[in-house]
């Protein structure tokens, strides 16, 4: 049995651990409703963008052979990208491990050459100790990474496309499915799989009757930049939420651990404190007796 | 039947607005006024001012580039930059604009291309503002002094 002391002192260490991942819990969650609204917030564009993009894809008008941007273009594959999106912080459960643990066993299958480039200091770690070929990085996005933050990574990954660096890449980050759950997915980038059409009414009338300023393959050539900056703007996104939820997630979980050994200690200590009072209580009145007689 | 419009940027939507009599937007091959029953149109849009009227009521935003898709009386702007001109600071686009000139016309040696470009895209940001907002001013005065 421990001692009185000894189990006192475990007791307040243990409430001020909680006191600490509650306070951490409250701060994601706060954080992860802003995070959650950005990531919505940019919903309506992209999907106008995508939406477009189906539409003007399917009229084949851009997709000629010799007129074909080079974002469409098939290459032969000798170098990949992968474009990993991570936390900066840890504390946020199995969010970081498993996010690397998928991009490794991704990149393990892959014959070619790969480079990497890292958002978020959690998985360039993990990239820097394996090793690879890291050709950029970028760190401390902040908890809401703006625009202009997201569209430098999306430009990295575009010229190293267009100067011939890699012919293919991938983006992996955590995909925010709702506040306990969050998978790694690793996606596509670039070459540009163009949308599929979502609703094919709407988009018909789309294809048919409209009027393109100058002209449809001008339109296009500004579109795919933009479709692929919003991509990854988006994934960014998704991923900053998912840290949130994940953080916020894994933070109830210490404090309602916290709290239960709280209660489990609380209980040893009071068996312990009545022992020791029982004790107390025999020797004195055994004391008390032998006065008597 | 009157128009509708949305000005949706990359992060979050800006504006909405229905019953319009006529919308003006920055068209990449020129200004270009948008009326009720327009045929379905999709274009790229330039930098510089949308306007939109109900009735004598004018609302103008800057736009920084997108684009822009007309189809049975919704008007869809996707804008890169948008800002309603009565938001705009005009003060602080002057600092910006001097802030931008300054940095481009001594450019120093550990400059890179990119610090180049950003003081380009920041000085190009703070004219379309001060262009905006200069020109909404004058239509407001003339205007007043016309009533």
């Amino acid at each position: 049995m421990p001692t009185i002391r000894q189990l006192k002192r475990r007791i307040t260490s243990v409430q001020n651990t909680a006191k600490i991942t509650n306070a951490l819990q409250l701060v994601a969650a706060s954080k992860m409703r802003r995070a959650q609204d950005r990531a919505t917030q940019g919903r309506p564009y992209a999907e106008k963008i995508q939406g477009v993009l189906a539409s003007l894809a399917s009229t084949g008008e851009a997709g000629e052979e010799d007129g074909k941007h080079p974002f469409l273009v098939q290459r032969p594959v000798k170098n990949i990208g992968i474009l990993h999106i991570t936390p900066d912080r840890g504390l946020c459960g199995a969010l970081n491990s498993n996010l690397n643990r998928e991009a490794a066993s991704f990149v393990a299958e892959i014959n070619e050459p790969v480079s990497m480039v890292a958002v978020g200091k959690k998985g360039r770690d993990f990239f820097l100790r394996s090793e690879l070929n890291l050709a950029a990085e970028f760190t401390e996005l902040g908890d809401y990474p703006a625009l202009t933050q997201t569209q430098t990574v999306a430009k990295v990954i575009m010229e190293d496309y267009l100067n011939g660096r890699v012919d293919k890449v991938f983006i992996s980050f955590g995909e925010f499915i709702n506040t306990v759950n969050q998978q790694p997915v690793i996606k596509q980038l670039l070459p540009v799989i163009p949308p599929e059409q979502a609703d094919g009414e709407a988009d018909d009338a789309l294809t048919q009757e409209y009027i393109f300023e100058p002209n449809p393959l001008l339109v296009y050539e500004r579109l795919l930049p933009r479709y692929v900056i919003m991509q990854v703007h988006s994934a960014i996104l998704e991923s900053a939420a998912s840290e949130q939820s994940a953080r916020m997630v894994a933070m109830k979980n210490a404090t309602d651990n916290a709290s239960d050994i709280e209660s489990e200690l609380t209980l040893t200590y009071n068996k312990v404190r009545q022992e020791q009072i029982t004790s107390d209580l025999l020797a004195i009145v055994g004391g008390a007796e032998a006065l008597l007689e | 039947m009157p128009l509708s419009v949305e000005i949706i940027t990359a992060e979050e939507i800006v504006q909405t607005e229905e019953n319009l009599d006529v919308l003006i937007v920055p068209g990449s091959e020129g200004q270009l006024a948008i009326l009720p029953r327009h045929a379905p149109l999709m274009t790229t849009l330039d930098y510089g001012e949308l306007i939109f009227r109900r009735g004598t009521n004018e609302t103008s935003f800057a736009i920084g580039g997108g684009f822009l898709e007309v189809h049975s009386d919704k008007v869809t702007v996707l804008a890169d930059v948008a800002e309603n001109a009565d938001e705009i600071d005009a003060e602080r686009a002057e600092e910006a604009r001097k802030r931008a000139e300054e940095r481009l016309q001594n450019p120093n040696t550990d400059q890179t291309s990119v610090d180049l470009a950003r003081a380009q895209a920041s000085l190009q940001r703070a004219l379309l503002r001060l262009n905006v907002v200069e020109k909404r001013r004058r239509r407001t005065n003339a205007s007043s002094s016309r009533g």
